[in-house]
């Protein structure tokens, strides 16, 4: 076995760089299920040490590739690595390296919190002393410790999630595979389970791949980004690459009753730099490049104008408006379609 | 394979202790045998007045008959507990996991292989109070017992490897149906060899079931004939060996459908 020797130092030193070798990279993945494509040849590439999201409408493909990433499922052509290592080759050693958090809960209901998470242990090669230590630490972090004896059938939802991020950590994976983790789950436990992983992606040494068809949830804790739609990539860059591609803000005025909308919009079509002005009942809404410098710009025209407003709002655009564009649909109706 | 040996310790372990926190599911798993033997016992009755029966006594002949029914009841639904891991995601979890695949069949089948000794020492009590005698004694109980584990895992690994193929409850309860009465009536378990048509005769003596109840009887006899206990003993083992090895190898056509 040959090993360019430059890159074999490089990935031995203790901080990551942009030229360390990809924690985890698809090349050209394709799944058919008979005459179903569920992956049309993707490809991407992780950064180690980033919090890497998949991004898709149900049935996109994005469960068909952590299957594929995690050796349970083969490609039907395409290779992929993960930690370096060749998913196809060595799938025992890629296990070895990796935690899984899959979209069932993947906790045993009969068995308490301890015992899900020893039997993690145990079955990851860790033994005696060592293992009840990590299994302890692991409850501490997830704060389960008063819960640690309860069988999980008795957790909320929000509890069972956290104890499966928990098992996929036991045995401390430099990749994480997180498939939709916050689905199933009520705002508060969804916005507890955001702040573990943004507090895993900052405190451990691990790079994260997290699914989620929750747009939200992409652009909160997402490095970087793919967005997959029909199985394959039409989009990526960071959240705010991505939503800068759109170029500029959404400025939205609402009127006051008694004001005049004709003159309102002479108003702002007379505004420089202001794009794709619509009028919906008393609202006003175009786009700008910098909201910030153009609202009161507007504000001053539309009070020459002796026009009255009642509300002003600047929205930076949503990565809902960047799957409009690059799929040409909504991806609330692409949930709809795929369900 | 280092990891075999530990990791089906940890996860039989598992399987107990979820056996052991459903108390409902024990207390049903340790009365069935009982329902059967008394049952049969008192519907039967006079049958051994049907010429073929060695035995003047029914409890004595059906007593390894239930042992052996008891095993195809149980372990025909071993595979049921691979489904709910497969529909609660742990199967994923599991075989994305450095855990060993024949660890997890061995996990199912030694589970399997303590509830049945249980079930047929249970069995066995309440075939005394009942009246029934074993000259075999101690040593022919035990060879039962034997036999019956080996049949466990032999049905339980086919369970196993059928849940990973068909991965429905529905298609696996119609399977494990299917396939544990005629199994049980194309043997002795329940009516002397000498007493069946000869086509079941023939049938029965291929058939592992047959197998496990002759040696049962036979240890349990008086005057036990060991060449045909162990001959017996002997096709069980490298039928189960065989059902394990395929199951095992059900892994992979589970992960193709992934």
């Amino acid at each position: 076995m040959t090993v360019p020797t430059g890159r074999a130092t490089a990935a031995r030193t203790s901080t990551h760089t942009k030229d360390d070798p990809p924690a985890i990279e698809a090349v050209d993945l394709v799944k058919k299920y008979g005459d179903v494509t569920a992956l049309d040849g993707l490809s991407f590439a992780v950064r180690p040490g980033t919090v890497f999201g998949l991004l898709g409408p149900n049935g996109a493909g994005k469960s068909t590739t952590i299957k594929i990433l995690t050796t349970l499922s083969r490609p039907t052509s395409g290779a992929a690595t993960v930690a370096g290592i060749d998913v196809l080759a060595r799938p025992n050693d890629v296990r070895r390296a990796i935690g899984v958090v899959t979209q069932g809960a993947g906790t045993d209901r009969q068995a308490t919190g301890r015992e899900n998470l020893l039997l993690a242990a145990h079955l990851q090669g860790m033994r005696g002393r060592a293992a009840k230590q990590r299994v302890d630490e692991l409850l501490e972090l997830f704060s389960l410790t008063d819960s640690a004896k309860r069988i999980v059938k008795q957790y909320s939802g929000g509890m069972q999630r956290k104890l499966d991020v928990a098992m996929g950590l036991v045995h401390r994976p430099s990749v994480l595979f997180l498939d939709e983790p916050t689905t199933g789950l009520d705002p508060q436990a969804r916005a507890e389970m955001w702040a573990e992983i943004a507090r895993l992606a900052r405190q451990e040494r691990l790079t994260i791949l997290l699914t989620t068809h929750y747009l939200e949830e992409a652009d909160h804790l997402a490095d970087q980004l793919v967005i997959v739609d029909r199985g394959r990539l039409v989009a990526q860059g960071s959240p705010e690459e991505l939503k800068s591609e759109l170029r500029g803000d959404a400025v939205v005025i609402d009127l006051s009753p008694d004001a005049s909308v004709e003159l309102a919009r002479a108003a702002i079509e007379g505004l420089a730099g202001a794009r794709e002005i619509t009028v919906s009942g008393r609202t006003i809404r175009t786009r700008v490049d910098h909201g910030a410098s153009a609202v009161p710009a507007a504000l001053a025209a539309l009070e020459k104008a002796a026009v009255a407003v009642a509300a002003v709002t600047v929205a930076r655009p949503a990565l809902d408006d960047v799957y409009l564009r690059h799929t040409g649909r909504t991806f609330a109706s692409a949930e709809a379609v795929n369900r | 394979m280092t990891t075999l040996a530990p990791h089906t310790g940890y996860l039989t372990n598992r399987m107990i202790m979820a056996t052991l926190r459903q108390p409902a599911f024990v207390v049903i798993m340790l009365i069935q045998p009982m329902i059967w033997l008394l049952l049969f016992g008192q519907l039967f009755k006079r049958i051994v007045e049907i010429p073929g029966f060695a035995t003047g006594s029914y409890i004595d002949f059906l007593t390894p008959g239930v042992v052996v029914m008891t095993v195809l009841f149980t372990s025909g639904w071993a595979g049921m507990a691979f489904i709910d891991d497969m529909d609660r995601g742990v199967m994923d979890r599991m075989l994305s996991s450095p855990v060993s695949r024949g660890a997890m069949m061995l996990a199912s089948v030694l589970n399997q292989a303590v509830t049945i000794v249980v079930q047929g020492v249970i069995v066995v009590v309440v075939g005394l109070l009942l009246g029934a005698s074993f000259p075999g004694g101690i040593l022919g109980v035990l060879v039962m017992l034997l036999a019956s584990v080996l049949l466990a895992a032999a049905f339980a690994s086919l369970s196993n490897g059928m849940a990973l193929i068909v991965r429905t409850q529905e298609s696996l309860i119609g399977f494990s149906t299917m396939l544990t009465l005629p199994l049980s009536f194309l043997s002795s378990a329940m009516m002397a060899r000498e007493a069946a048509p000869g086509w079941i005769q023939t049938v029965s003596s291929y058939n592992p079931v047959d197998w496990t109840v002759v040696a049962a009887r036979e240890a349990l006899s008086a005057d036990p004939d060991w060449a045909a206990v162990l001959l017996r003993l002997g096709g069980l083992f490298v039928v189960a060996v065989a059902m394990g090895w395929i199951a095992t190898r059900a892994f992979r056509a589970y992960q193709r459908s992934l």
